[in-house]
């Protein structure tokens, strides 16, 4: 058998400090795998660094947001045709040891979009402020009501795709704030998508990019989001085989 | 009943719009396009402003029997906020548009320097 064709997609954003070993460590998962950095028009060496580290990368001529920057990604990752496309943090968040796990059911045939889950195991690590648990939660209720399957953590962006996903969401993804609606996206659009349990670790450098204005804008803007998303119609794709 | 000098300052008043409108577009400073809702704005509230006894019929329907140039004010406010509506679509558009050649551009310039140095090795 010919080596499958992967693409690991890591939008970045100012990760200067952290995406060389977030390269590193995806080299380290599989060394075959193409790596292509987004730069979401960061004013620091996130480019030059990436690069230099053998990374692809892509520029954004301005800031587009994470998910223009990950759409970008997943573009390349069509137009280069590859079958499968992982998608981690520049940040440094996802562990990329924990590659293997994502792939998995799609390498099985029995999923297209596979997410790390926080909370897929209630015996998990992770224990985020109560305020920011709720909101995952309550975004989790809403996804799994208007998407009839349950999903236990919208808010994560660290997943896999195979060709259908990755041919979805090169078209059909939201420019900011995106995780929580591409699920329901890719639910909609029949998308079989399963939940893997994985840590999450604390950011490597950098500042978060959510302050408390914004977590009220990304409360509204993703809750307007999903209900339009949920009047929408999506085009059901066909089962892949 | 509607004072005569309000009409003749809502007449004025949208006469100006109107002319401001057009020369706009003359100069190619405003698109066809977006003139429309404005130039509809004017000749409405022209036509209301003259027509005197229709704009205290229509304030008669709607209630208004203080200061029928109040429709004048309401009719005003309506299209400003279609004209603004309008507006947030094409912003959205734009916006779509936009992220599109921004992702486009750093496809093709990364296909570009790929194939550079591949003639170059």
């Amino acid at each position: 058998m010919t080596h499958e064709r992967l693409v690991a997609v890591v939008p970045a954003w100012n990760e200067a400090g952290a995406i060389g070993r977030v390269v590193e460590e995806i080299k380290a998962f599989d060394p075959a795998m193409e790596i292509v950095v987004v730069d979401d028009a960061s004013t620091d060496e996130t480019a030059i660094v990436a690069e230099a580290h053998g990374a692809t990368v892509l520029r954004l001529l301005f800031n587009v947001g994470i998910g223009g920057a990950v759409q970008t990604g997943l573009r390349y990752a069509r137009d280069e045709g590859y079958e499968i496309a992982v998608r981690l943090d520049g940040d440094g968040q996802h562990d990329a040891s924990e590659l293997g796990k994502l792939l998995e059911p799609i390498r099985a045939g029995e999923a297209d979009i596979v997410i790390g889950s926080r909370f897929v195991d209630p015996g998990g690590a992770y224990r985020p402020p109560f305020a920011r648990r709720l909101g995952i939660r309550v975004f989790a209720r809403l996804v799994s009501l208007l998407g009839g399957q349950k999903v236990t953590d919208t808010t994560s962006g660290f997943l896999a795709l195979n060709r259908r996903g990755i041919e979805l969401f090169a078209t059909e993804y939201p420019h900011d704030y995106p995780e929580v609606e591409a699920t329901l996206v890719g639910l909609r659009s029949g998308l079989r998508l399963e939940q893997v349990q994985v840590d999450m670790r604390e950011r490597q450098a950098g500042t978060s990019s959510i302050t408390f204005v914004r977590s009220l804008y990304y409360i509204v803007k993703v809750t307007l989001a999903l209900l339009v998303a949920s009047l929408r119609r999506y085009p059901r794709l066909e089962p892949s085989q | 009943m509607t004072p005569v000098r309000a009409s003749v300052a809502g007449a004025i008043a949208s006469l100006i719009l109107i002319l401001v409108v057009v020369e706009l577009v003359r100069g190619r400073r405003l698109k066809e396009r977006y003139a429309l809702l404005w130039l509809a704005t004017g000749i409405v509230l022209l036509v209301l402003s003259v027509w005197r006894d229709g704009l205290n019929t229509i304030a008669g329907w709607l209630g208004v029997t203080g200061y029928p140039p109040a429709v004048l004010f309401a009719v005003a406010t309506l299209f400003i906020m279609l004209v603004l509506l309008h507006y947030s679509t094409v912003i959205s558009r734009l916006t779509d548009e936009n992220v599109d050649l921004a992702q486009r551009i750093a496809l093709l310039e990364e296909r570009l320097n790929r194939s550079e140095q591949q003639q170059a090795d």
